[in-house]
């Protein structure tokens, strides 16, 4: 609980680095700080899947952001912050914290899941009592995902492979060039 | 030695590194997606792992050398053979078993915990595995092949000159 408290205290110190500083570079180590101690959280919590994909996504997603866009791309950042946007981002977050609180009430104490309170009726009870029967694996997340609930893996992998389509297709170049072509060849014709 | 990209990329130590290191992240990539079913992990974390094998020799050896070792339309291929592999599971528990991705390969009791076990789950890792590891190689590929300049005043995305594909 302790450990979890000093995580989450240096989570908030990165994302707050990383919102104010004016280099990019910062801003996008903060990030990663930010990522690499979600993941150590999510091993103490006791979801080791969900620490592995957190911690290989945020390498790729640094190394990503720094070597792809950053050394290359216009990262200046100027202007003065404009007043408007500033206050409706401040209400729109008090707004927000106010609705969590009210949320947070209504949640079981820390470390006191639902299904201990209903181990009848908790939909997961099935999932963890007959998951290895049924399914016939062992590790009860992957059993989920990919048995009980594969119908919404296969819209995250359609997910992923649509933005990557819809990069390359941006991205090509010969198209574009028969296409610039084609247009002159069109006005000839017409 | 007359290889035109061999002066690309980073240095002489950094590439040999990555030489000795590329096998091993590939081979930890493919033991957390084909125990995905038994331990923690799955086609996801180790597609992503499997990716940054790919994207280190991308940057240590440079785009040249890096393309060659996976070439965009290898790996949109193989983006799509994931893909594809994953829905004709979903479409064969139809065939098979009467409801969209039903398991129709069954475990017997005495199969628990071995490699060989639970079905159709292992092949949809893999699937998954390979779909994730193209896609996010790709999106490495293709943004370093462009950047965001000034031209007349307007910011575009414009291609890198130096790469020719």
């Amino acid at each position: 609980m302790t450990i979890l408290a000093a995580l989450l205290f240096l989570m908030l110190v990165g994302a707050i680095i990383a919102v104010e500083t004016t280099n990019l570079l910062s801003a996008v180590i903060s990030v990663g700080a930010v990522g690499f101690l979600l993941s150590i959280a999510f091993l103490f919590l006791g979801a080791p899947d969900i620490a592995i994909t957190q911690l290989v996504v945020e390498i790729l997603c640094l190394v990503i952001l720094i070597r792809a866009t950053i050394s290359r791309d216009l990262t200046a950042v100027s202007g003065e912050r404009e007043f408007f946007g500033m206050v409706v981002g401040v209400a729109l977050v008090v707004l927000v914290a106010l609705a969590g609180i009210a949320a947070f009430e209504q949640f079981p104490p820390f470390g006191e899941p639902v299904m201990a309170r209903f181990p009848d009726d908790a939909p997961s009870a099935t999932y963890l009592a007959e998951g290895l029967d049924r399914t016939g694996a062992a590790n009860i997340v992957t059993a989920v995902i990919l048995d009980f609930r594969a119908y919404d893996t296969l819209g995250e992998a359609t997910v992923l492979f649509c933005a990557i389509l819809g990069a390359l297709a941006l991205m090509r170049r010969r198209a574009r060039r028969q296409r610039d072509g084609d247009e002159t060849e069109e006005g000839d014709a017409a | 030695m007359n290889d035109p990209h061999a002066k690309e990329g980073m240095s002489l130590i950094v590439k040999t590194v990555t030489r000795w290191l590329k096998g091993f992240l590939l081979l930890y990539g493919a033991y957390i997606v084909l125990y995905g079913h038994l331990t923690p992990g799955g086609g996801f974390a180790g597609g992503v792992i499997v990716a940054c094998a790919f994207i280190l020799v991308f940057l240590a050896c440079g785009a040249g050398i890096g393309h060659r070792t996976l070439g965009r339309l290898a790996a949109s291929e193989l983006d799509s053979a994931g893909a594809l592999i994953f829905t004709a599971v979903g479409a064969l528990g139809i065939a098979l078993g009467g409801v969209f991705f039903r398991n129709f390969i069954r475990t017997p009791p005495e199969a628990h915990f071995r490699l060989l076990s639970s079905g159709v789950i292992p092949v949809c890792n893999i699937a998954i595995g390979l779909k994730v590891g193209t896609s996010l190689f790709m999106v490495l590929a293709i943004l370093s092949a462009v950047h965001v300049a000034v031209k007349g005043g307007r910011r575009r995305m414009v291609r890198r000159r130096e790469d020719k594909s």
